[in-house]
Parts: structure tokens; sequence; C-alpha cells
């Protein structure tokens, strides 16, 4: 399928290839999902964020988004504890669709080791990730 | 028909061009949005939105015997059908399995039939099958043609600007054919959304000229009417508890099972009348109910339905409802628990989610 998307990739940031983002402010990485991948869902309509204090791993499921068209896991990519969560996506999980990269972020998740975002993409090397 | 390539309507691009976000969907590129899904659910429910369901199999049975055939083919019956009306029934196997649900209309010298993009080939393979020792032509106009489903409460005034006749004295499943000069363009009063509308068919070379009448152009589009894609078209039709191939029909079970009994005529003789009856004696094994489910999470096909932690049924099509705001569903239930208040659960991802038994639809129009 050829993708016709305007591509914004803030380039303060990390991006799997789930198309989730990470952005590290001293030991808090917060997370949520590209403006790709939101449109690709298209409606958000629902968005299932873990609780404050629950430890998550690398790789690991952070909750799920849920769309008019499909269903999708969330994964972190980082170990550490969720210390908050959007509870604004809880009522307007539409955020997510308007605002992917800023307000309608997900969680935000107190990290052990920044390193293991090293091995993520950088806003470049995403766009191309998707451009493919 | 085999083909590597996807195939495009002729309005493909018009869509690229109005921003359709385009998917493959049974073999053509088709776009499944536009300004966005639950925009263009509520603008067709509130105005008037232009679905392209060109990729929408239309063939054309020409013969002396195409009555006696498609009433053969067909579960409703055709015997009496009039000219200038539209009849949806299902094709189905000996064994009752549903081949396809289709639309068959009446002209003066010929009959048409609608199918879906996904049995297009079967249903041409099932009717050649069918025609030995028949006077019956067939011929597919599905990549000659185009085909626009206006749906929405300001359709008819406004699609009656530009074909200069009062769709208004149009009934439901009826339809107006035009002859002009060698062209013909055909005006169905029917829909899969729930709203009044109505579906017109034209040649490829006319689009051109419709294009500009119905959207306006790319620097002044029209004030009203938008297009909108696949994916309204499938929230709309679920609200209005539409049954769609693949997910409320499939050859694996009959029309009766699929809870369709009202479009079959068991008193005449139709390919699968046999097993349909047979099976209406020993009574269905379930029926299809309408579910509210608590939450805003959506219950997807395949979904198993539990009673007091049984298994009870299957959820067929799921969505949340853009204009109840609830999570609503489809689903197959054993008999006992189709009553409408029943509380029951419907599995979601790790959970189980209270849901109770609505009627259906779930969404009438005003009238």
């Amino acid at each position: 399928m050829e993708t016709r998307f305007t591509m914004e990739v803030p380039t303060d940031r990390k991006y799997a290839e789930t198309h989730e983002w990470f952005l590290t402010e001293g030991t808090v990485v917060t997370v949520g999902i590209s403006q790709f991948a939101a449109d690709e869902l298209t409606d958000i309509t629902f968005v299932e964020l873990p609780e404050v204090g629950t430890e998550v791993s690398q790789g690991g499921s952070l909750g799920e988004v849920e769309s008019v068209k499909a269903t999708s896991e969330l994964y972190s990519g980082v170990t550490g504890e969720v210390i908050e969560v959007n509870e604004a996506l809880t009522d307007h999980p539409e955020l997510v669709n308007d605002s992917a990269f800023e307000d309608g972020w997900m969680v935000k998740i107190k990290v052990t080791s920044a390193q293991e975002l090293e091995s993520l993409m950088s806003a470049e090397e995403y766009k191309s990730f998707v451009a493919n | 028909m085999a083909t590597d390539t996807l195939l495009h309507t002729p309005l493909y691009d018009t869509h690229v061009q109005q921003g359709g976000k385009i998917v493959d969907f049974a073999g053509w590129e088709m776009p499944v949005q536009f300004a966005g899904i639950l925009e263009e659910h509520h603008h067709t429910r509130n105005a008037c939105s232009v679905f392209d369901v060109s990729h929408m199999g239309r063939l054309i049975l020409t013969g002396t015997d195409c009555e006696s055939l498609l009433d053969r083919l067909c579960t409703r019956n055709l015997q009496d059908a009039e000219v200038g009306r539209s009849y949806y029934g299902h094709i189905c196997r000996e064994d009752g399995g549903v081949l396809d649900d289709v639309i068959i209309s009446r002209f003066e010298k010929h009959w048409g039939i609608v199918c879906n993009a996904s049995n297009r080939e079967k249903i041409v393979h099932w009717i050649n099958q069918h025609t030995e020792g028949c006077n019956v032509k067939l011929r597919d106009e599905t990549t000659t043609t185009c085909m626009v489903a206006c749906q929405g409460p300001k359709t008819l005034e406004l699609v009656s600007e530009f074909t200069s006749e009062d769709l208004t004295k149009l009934k439901r499943y009826r339809f107006r054919a035009r002859q002009m000069g060698p062209f013909r363009i055909t005006v169905y009063r029917c829909g899969y959304t729930g709203e009044d509308g109505v579906e017109v068919v034209l040649p490829t070379s006319l689009v051109g000229m419709m294009v500009p009448k119905l959207f306006g152009t790319p620097k002044k589009p029209h004030p009203i009417i938008k297009p909108a894609g696949l994916g309204a078209r499938d929230t709309l039709r679920i609200e209005a508890a539409m049954p769609l191939y693949g997910h409320e029909l499939s050859e694996d079970w009959d029309s009766l099972t699929a809870g369709q009994s009202w479009c079959v005529d068991l008193t005449k003789d139709f390919i699968g009348a046999d097993a349909m009856r047979k099976r209406s004696e020993q009574g269905l094994p379930r029926k299809i109910v309408g579910l509210e489910l608590e939450g805003r999470r959506i219950a997807r096909q395949h979904a198993e339905v539990f009673a007091g932690g049984s298994p009870v049924g299957e959820v067929t099509s799921g969505t949340l409802s853009p204009t109840l705001g609830k999570s609503i569903a489809m689903a197959f239930v054993a008999g006992a628990h189709a009553t409408e208040g029943t509380e029951l659960e419907v599995a979601v991802g790790s959970k189980r989610l209270p849901a109770s038994v609505v009627p259906l639809p779930f969404y009438k129009r005003a009238k």
C-alpha cells in the first residue's frame, strides 16, 4: 500500500518499530504513539493504560489502543515503574488522533536505565522505516 | 478474473485528490476514510455523504429465462417481481450455505444483480453453471460502470436537483432508469446505512461530468455533500443492524441460521430450500441478537459470548456506536439467551465485559 500522509516527526525522541515514541526527561520517559500510527488506526475510541505503580519491562505490554477499525497493543521500550498515566484519555481518547506527540501522550515511566532507548530509532530512522 | 494488481474504480483519482486514505479491499484500492470515520458517520446521519461502491459487482442478465433462473437461484420469490423494483435476497448452495447476498432488480428488458465485490467471481461462476439449457446471457458491467451511494436525510432533495427528477416520489426499493442517448443512468432508492438515500449507476464515461456536480471542485467543494469511506459505511450498517457477508453471512451457515428468514420464501423451490426447510423443522440452533456492552471497549468479530460462565455464542460485528455513544455488537447466541434484557458477558482482550441483549436495529431514523 502506498502511504499518503504528512510526516512530521519530532526529533527530540526515540521511536519503536511498533510506532511508540519515547521522550526522555532526566529519569522519566514519556510514552505515546506516533501520529502516523494514530492516523493508521483511524478514530481512537479507547485507550487502556496500566495503573500507576505498575512495573513494566522493555518489550512488555503497557496497554491497548482501540479504534473504530482495530485494537493494537502498546509496548514499552523501557524497563521501569509507571508514575503517571494520561487520565484525560479516558474521556477523550480522540486526543491521540488530534495531538499524538503532545496532548495524546499515554504513560510516564521512571526508568532505571535510559540506555535501553539507544537501541530504538531516531526520528530520521523512523521516517524511513514508515516510508518503506 | 484473477488479477495481481489492485483494481481502481473510476473515482479513484477523485478519492486521492480528496485526501482519501486508501486501503486494499477485496482486490480493489478503496478509500477507508476521508475526514475521519466518526465525522463521516455523523455527516451521513445529519446531511449527505457519497460512498463509492463501484467495487461491488454489477451483473446484467438478458434472455427469456431470466425470471425462472433467478427465482431458482434466489431465496426471494421473484415470480411476481415487478418492473422497477429491487429485491434483496440470498444466493445459496444446496446445503443452504450462503454464497452471497444480492439485490436483484427487474428492468423492462433485462435483470440486474448487485453482489459483493469479494463474491463477484464466485457468483458469475455460479450463475454460468446454472444457465445450461436456459435462454440467459450474463454480462458483467462492474468495470464499465460507476456506482455511488448517496446517503443521509438531505440526499433526496440534493440529488433531485441534478437528476431533474423528483426522487421523493420514488419509493424504497424501487428504481428509475433513464436512457440518455447510448447511456443508461439508474437511480435506486436503496441503502446500507439506515438513512434514506439513493444509489446511482452510470457509465464510466459520464463520471467526469458527475464528479463536479456531486462534490464541487477542489477549490469550491460542495457545501453539504461530502465523500465518505468504507470505515463509516461499516459503523453505519452495524447501527442499522444490516448483515455483512463474511460477518453475519457465510457459506458455513444458511440464511435462516443467519437470522435473515425475512428474505427467504420456503413455500417456493430454490437451491438450498430443502436444506432450509429441514433446518426450520428442526429448529434454529441460535439467534442473532443485539448486544450493548458496558464501557467503551469494542467487541470484535469472533469474540466469545458467555452466560453464567458458559460459552453461548459469538460476536459477528461490533463497534463503538458513534450515534449512541455506546459499545454495540451483533452476535449469534443460543435461543435460550436471546431474550431482550438477558445479561451476558463478552470476552474482550483479557476481560469479560457485561453486556445485555437489546433489540435490533440499534438505530432507526426518524420518519
